[in-house]
């Protein structure tokens, strides 16, 4: 199945065409890694994959439910109440973490849960104590963002997307703002999910974790996409613009 | 007259200061942000409203504002007014005026915030409300609050300028007993009111930002 279908995307900031007629699938337990250079419109692709930014035509759709479709060259979304059921099937991690500063780690997990889903207070907790241990920070409970260093603050919003029991993740550059030890310690983390088979999709820089990890690369230039396919599939290409992206990389 | 006696009078013009204060916080707080969220519509007639609204109550002297209050419905309408509309009139000028500058502080504080924690919210699934109520107002709170006390202080001091309507605080009894009785004390008195009063405000707003410094 399908977990996110997008189809003909199209997406501009005043002149600017960031986003040229992209199609992309996220099958059940597959984890994807978008790469490319930086401009390439992989981000934005990631803010309208998680309708944080709207298309200005295409479809979008998560589990085979329709988010947007196309009418006479322009995207429609469903309505309101529709898409806030969508939107309770994915989460997102982000690059600078956007923890809430106010609240406690243990807050910061359990708060949606139980004021946006209305869930058991204490089964949150029980399930938040869970992901804490998985990610090593069960001592943390009680800290405050500010406490923390920023792996562990990047691992708490994982948590706290977790603790959402979504069926897609989305990460945009998870480990842009991390220094290489702290960055191994987040992609660690998300190597865990894979092997947990959670459906992921992951904006990059980390080629090698791309490597590793994703078991389909998507590599995007200028608005589209350039190439995609099993990682050794882009690793090995004779596409000379992804062999310089890589070369690059490989210095 | 005795210094004891002056001191009586002047405890009347305190309790009136105090109750200028006190209403004035009380409704213009919550009107500050009604007139911040209008500022920070989306629909140009309320943003252009209050922007003009803003810029007159900051671009005029509080006192003549409440001249304007209170003999505006005379000179304007007619109507006959009556004295106890002095205490209203003073309410409706401080309320109005201190809304304003509050709207302000509260705009910069909301407009302040990383647009990452609405982002947070959104994806959470959290309502405009909740994401208002529970994850922005709080973090705001704590970033305007140096800003409040400074506006609160004035106010303190802003209360005297009501004897422009012969409104009988603090001030107006002074002023009334150091020439009547040819006396220093009145004044000295009033400005040891003043700054006790102040010395208080500034306490009670630093108790309240250590209570909220437990996250940064």
């Amino acid at each position: 199945m399908n977990y996110l279908e997008m189809k003909h995307i199209k997406k501009h900031f005043d002149e600017l065409e960031v986003l040229k007629d992209i199609s992309l699938n996220v099958r059940e337990g597959q984890v994807v890694a978008i790469i490319g250079p930086s401009g390439s419109g992989k981000s934005t692709l990631l803010r309208c994959a998680t309708m944080l930014e709207k298309i200005d035509d295409g479809e979008l759709s998560y589990l085979g439910e329709r988010a947007a479709y196309s009418q006479n060259g322009e995207a429609v979304y469903e309505a309101p109440g529709k898409l806030k059921q969508l939107k309770s099937y994915y989460g997102l991690v982000f690059q600078n973490f956007n923890l809430f500063p106010h609240y406690s780690v243990m807050k910061n997990i359990c708060d949606a849960p139980i004021r946006v889903q209305k869930r058991e207070k204490k089964e949150v907790q029980e399930q938040a104590k869970v992901l804490l241990k998985k990610m090593g920070l069960e001592d943390k409970a009680d800290a405050y963002p500010y406490q923390l260093s920023g792996g562990q603050q990047q691992r708490v919003s994982i948590a706290r997307a977790l603790c959402m029991n979504p069926k897609i993740l989305f990460f945009d550059e998870p480990t842009s703002a991390l220094d290489p030890q702290l960055t191994g310690e987040i992609l660690k983390v998300i190597k865990d999910l894979a092997a947990e088979h959670m459906t992921m999709v992951i904006v990059t820089h980390e080629m090698n974790f791309a490597r590793n990890v994703a078991d389909h690369i998507v590599f995007m230039e200028n608005g589209v996409i350039v190439k995609e396919g099993a990682p050794e599939e882009l690793f090995t290409s004779d596409n000379q613009r992804i062999k310089e992206f890589l070369g690059k990389f490989q210095d | 007259m005795g210094i004891s006696q002056m001191l009586m009078k002047l405890a009347e013009g305190m309790a009136t200061s105090c109750w200028i204060f006190g209403i004035t916080l009380l409704f213009s707080l919550p009107l500050g942000m009604v007139i911040a969220f209008g500022r920070m519509s989306k629909k140009r007639i309320v943003q252009g409203i209050t922007k003009i609204y803003i810029s007159i109550m900051r671009g005029t002297p509080l006192m003549l504002q409440l001249m304007v209050v209170y003999f505006g419905p005379y000179y304007l309408f007619g109507i006959k007014i009556s004295p106890f509309y002095r205490n209203i009139a003073v309410v409706i000028g401080f309320v109005l005026n201190y809304a304003a500058y509050f709207a302000e502080i509260y705009r910069s504080g909301i407009e302040s915030m990383p647009v990452g924690q609405y982002e947070a919210a959104e994806i959470l699934g959290y309502s405009k409300s909740q994401t208002f109520l529970h994850i922005i107002l709080p973090q705001v709170i704590k970033r305007i609050l140096p800003s409040v006390t400074n506006e609160v202080i004035t106010l303190v001091k802003d209360t005297s300028l009501a004897f422009v309507i012969a409104v009988s605080e603090m001030f107006t009894i002074a002023k009334a007993l150091a020439s009547s009785q040819t006396s220093m004390v009145p004044y000295v008195a009033a400005g040891i009111f003043y700054y006790v009063f102040n010395f208080l405000v500034a306490w009670i707003m630093e108790k309240i930002e250590k209570h909220l410094s437990y996250y940064r």
